[in-house]
């Protein structure tokens, strides 16, 4: 199905074949559309990496920037026009690694923003490191005795951290990917999504098996309000719950608290400055 | 009659010396005097010790001197650090128990004050400052009220209690001024009370305002972190969007999405911030994100002297960032041409789609000068965001270099900025073709900005000889020496933009016989500069690089020895 951020020609990806990230592509694309999104309206920040490049293959505005940055560039953007839908997406060492500080900091904020981190626990660009969400004793070209560090938990730093909307989804599941990315587009506030997907060439641990059995889905009855149980969710790994593990919208967002628009909604771009009150300041 | 007086104000953190200084400059300069001033601050926030120093002139000034007329010592070790810059004429003021013993053989003229007792008698050792604002408020001729009313206005918001012991303090201030009959008596001019004072940070905030800044964010570091407090405090009354980063690295990122989605950014930064930048700035160069820096150097490397002044990170600017890409660098030296300059940093980021760097240093940042009035009708904001087309290309490829920069929601087009190597559109590339095109489309911005280069300007003698050549924060202290000297073989050329070299670079040099060049770091970074695009040889490089600013005598000096 041809959805409002396709490209006329469709573009030639730079992923392997049965790599996870053409069902994440696919499903933003789709979760978009079926909000019936503008695409004018939308802004892609992305970083670098094979998970960044997701950026490149949906028609609309975007910024591909640096590895580990698209969440300061998301945050600058959404300041300067709120109006924008904006999305900040990469991988895991990208998001995790790289970008490690401004994640906690995006959450502090609490930007309205959307982030996707596409998790392998694996660099695939530079070909199969160690990522922040590596398991131990993950075997790579350069940890040739295996990962020694405890894996960076996602899902309990962010909800820690007063995350409003944190969510994790699995790319072999795109039914219940897509209901989670409208979830996180229509939520108010800072929303995480983590996507395990398989990475075919560089882990051949974590595989579409490994996901599928490691992985489950979070009950009905779930309370995802509750900040406590969440927590506990988010620890759980001997298999990892799948679905929105906590929500809540009730905190103001970084731009709804900026001095700048207290008196004036609009976005940066439309506002005329005033020299006469500027030279006032030289007295 | 001496028509220049330099006043010391030696102290530690934390007893007010600053205030006293904002205060007295203004109250000076609101009386007809010109003035000058400079904070000399140790990394500290208490002890230690802290000098200020205040000129006051019947002439512009706007330079560091090392001789003190007037010492006013507020503490206990104030004086040692200094010693070497007293004469026999220096008055010494202050409380007997803080000037020690040896000073006291008659080498200097002390005036002895109870400062302590005094203040305590208005309500306590903290009016101890304002006493001495007004101590020399009464050694000038500086009108009463004038002086009520600025403590009134100072302390609008710490209640009636405490203005009042304040407004008493300053009249016991005055009445001791007045009584130590020092028989100063500096040229008033009427002219001068319509002239303003501010200090170089908010030269740098002003223009900024001026060029329309509306988004800054930043991760503190001395010197620069008064241009981001300036802009906070301006934030409700300009719609300023003011974000502390939790780091240089976020900050550069920032300012870069707020120019992509039509606001016009900056951050300001020092040394080792800026050097967190420069991966953020070589981004800036390939996905051609228009974007503003202010450096205020201090000296490094590393941690360095934090609060002490350098000239020490020219290369660092001009070289900053990965790969091969146009900037463009200005360096005011004084403080109406900090606010033209940044204003117009704003224009031009916008225009040419590169970095511009306002590269300032400690001294700049945290002197006080007054200036003539400025005419902001003189501004002018030019936009250049175009509305896109549906089959709008962010890298469009044209004669000058520079493409329509379109933004999201203005338009029927897609607004895609690449840093990977990209076609017109802004789609990753590696085609050889394409990558050699866009490399010198984006460096053809350079030429393209060569036609608004900014001259260097020639200051003294039209038929010089001998050619001093000064950038930045220097221009104070080398336009003062040549006034002096006024010597008709003798001129100073200040550079206000570094680079690109000004068009008139060679055509200056070239007629000088010999060229002496002035730089507050220890391997002439500007010298070398010009000597690898003129192949000229200099006769002396004048360098000094102790964390200090050059005095008027140390360059008189040192020119003797030529
Ligand atoms: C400053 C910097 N350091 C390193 C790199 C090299 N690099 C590119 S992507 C990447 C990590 C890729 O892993 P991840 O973010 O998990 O994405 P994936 O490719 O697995 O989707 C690295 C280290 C870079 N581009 N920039």
């Amino acid at each position: 199905m041809k959805t409002n951020f396709d490209f006329d020609q469709i573009p030639e990806t730079g992923w392997c074949p049965g790599c996870g990230n053409f069902a994440i592509l696919k499903v933003i694309k789709e979760a978009l559309d079926e909000l019936n999104i503008d695409p004018q309206k939308l802004v892609i920040s992305a970083g670098i990496g094979q998970a960044a490049k997701t950026s490149q293959y949906i028609n609309s505005n975007c910024f591909n920037g640096l590895h580990g940055r698209a969440l300061p560039v998301a945050t600058g953007i959404k300041a300067s026009n709120p109006d924008l839908i904006v999305v900040a997406e990469g991988g895991d060492g990208d998001m995790y690694g790289e970008g490690g500080n401004h994640f906690i900091h995006a959450i502090r904020r609490n930007i309205d923003i959307v982030n996707i981190v596409h998790n392998n626990m694996v660099y695939g660009l530079t070909l199969g490191q160690a990522s922040p969400t590596s398991r131990k004793e993950f075997k790579t070209p350069l940890q040739i005795d295996g990962v020694f560090s405890e894996p960076f938990n996602p899902i309990a730093v962010a909800i820690s951290l007063g995350a409003s909307f944190v969510a994790r989804a699995f790319s072999g599941d795109m039914k219940q990917m897509k209901e989670i990315l409208k979830e996180a587009v229509n939520h108010k506030g800072y929303a995480l999504v983590d996507i395990f997907h398989p990475c075919v060439s560089f882990n051949k641990i974590n595989n579409f098996k490994w996901f599928k059995d490691n992985t489950y889905y979070l009950n009905e009855n779930y309370d995802n309000t509750d900040k406590m149980e969440a927590l506990k969710k988010a620890f759980e790994t001997d298999k990892f719950p799948l679905g929105v593990i906590y929500s809540n919208g009730k905190n103001k967002t970084f731009e709804e608290n900026l001095i700048a628009y207290k008196n004036d909604k609009r976005p940066l771009y439309k506002r005329e400055v005033d020299l006469e009150k500027i030279e006032k300041l030289l007295n | 009659m001496k028509n220049d007086i330099s006043i010391v104000l030696s102290g530690e953190a934390g007893q007010g010396i600053r205030t006293v200084e904002l205060l007295i400059i203004r109250a000076l300069k609101n009386s007809g005097y010109n003035v000058f001033s400079t904070a000399e601050l140790m990394s500290r926030v208490r002890g230690g010790n802290n000098t200020t120093e205040i000129r006051v002139s019947n002439e512009k000034i706007e330079a560091y001197v090392n001789e003190i007329d007037i010492l006013i010592v507020l503490s206990k070790n104030a004086i040692f650090r200094i010693e070497n810059r007293l004469t026999k004429d220096t008055i010494i003021i202050g409380q007997d128990n803080f000037i020690e013993e040896k000073y006291k053989n008659g080498q200097y003229i002390i005036k002895y004050i109870e400062l302590s007792s005094l203040a305590k008698e208005v309500g306590g050792l903290i009016y101890s400052n304002v006493i001495i604002y007004g101590l020399l408020a009464g050694i000038f001729d500086v009108n009463i009220n004038l002086l009520k009313e600025s403590i009134t206005k100072y302390f609008s918001t710490k209640g009636k209690e405490i203005t009042d012991n304040n407004i008493n303090a300053v009249i016991k201030g005055i009445e001791k001024g007045k009584e130590l009959k020092l028989g100063i008596q500096v040229e008033k001019a009427e002219k001068i009370k319509n002239q303003v004072v501010l200090s170089g940070t908010e030269s740098i905030g002003i223009g900024a305002l001026a060029g329309g800044c509306n988004f800054i964010a930043t991760y503190p570091m001395s010197p620069s972190t008064g241009v981001i407090h300036y802009l906070a405090k301006h934030s409700k009354e300009f719609g300023v969007v003011v974000e502390q980063a939790e780091d240089e690295i976020s900050a550069i990122n920032m300012i870069q999405g707020a120019w992509y989605a039509g606001a016009r950014a900056m951050t300001t930064t020092s040394g080792g911030g800026f050097a967190l930048m420069e991966e953020g700035i070589s981004n800036a160069g390939m996905a051609e994100v228009p974007i503003v820096i202010h450096l205020a150097q201090r000296p490094g490397p590393s941690t360095g002297l934090p609060t002490k002044t350098e000239q020490g990170d020219l290369n660092l600017a001009l070289y900053a960032g990965h790969g091969e890409f146009p900037r463009i660098i200005f360096t005011p030296g004084n403080f109406t041409d900090g606010i033209y300059l940044t204003q117009k940093a704003f224009n031009l980021a916008d225009k040419f789609q590169v970095p511009v760097i306002i590269l300032t240093d400690q001294f700049y940042i945290d002197s006080f000068q007054s200036i003539e009035p400025i005419d902001f009708n003189d501004f002018k904001l030019e936009y250049f965001v175009t509305k896109t087309d549906k089959d709008y290309k962010r890298y469009k490829n044209t004669e000058d270099g520079i493409s329509p920069r379109g933004i999201p929601m203005q338009g029927d087009g897609f607004v895609r900025f690449d840093s990977h190597e990209h076609d017109e559109g802004g789609f990753i590339t590696e085609y050889p073709d394409i990558r050699t095109k866009m490399v010198d489309k984006r460096l053809k911005k350079l030429e393209s900005y060569s036609k608004e280069s900014i001259d260097a300007e020639i200051i003294g003698s039209k038929n010089y000889k001998t050619l001093i050549i000064g950038w930045g924060s220097t221009y104070g202290v080398i336009k003062e020496t040549i006034e002096k000297l006024n010597d008709n073989d003798l001129a100073f050329a200040y550079f206000k933009q570094v680079y690109p070299l000004p068009n008139n670079t060679k055509e200056i040099l070239s007629k000088a016989k010999k060229l002496i060049i002035i730089e507050n770091n220890a391997t002439s970074q500007f010298g070398q500069l010009i000597k690898r695009y003129t192949g000229v040889e200099f006769t002396k490089h004048i360098l000094k690089y102790n964390g200090m600013p050059f005095s008027i005598e140390e360059i008189i000096e040192k020119l003797k020895e030529i």
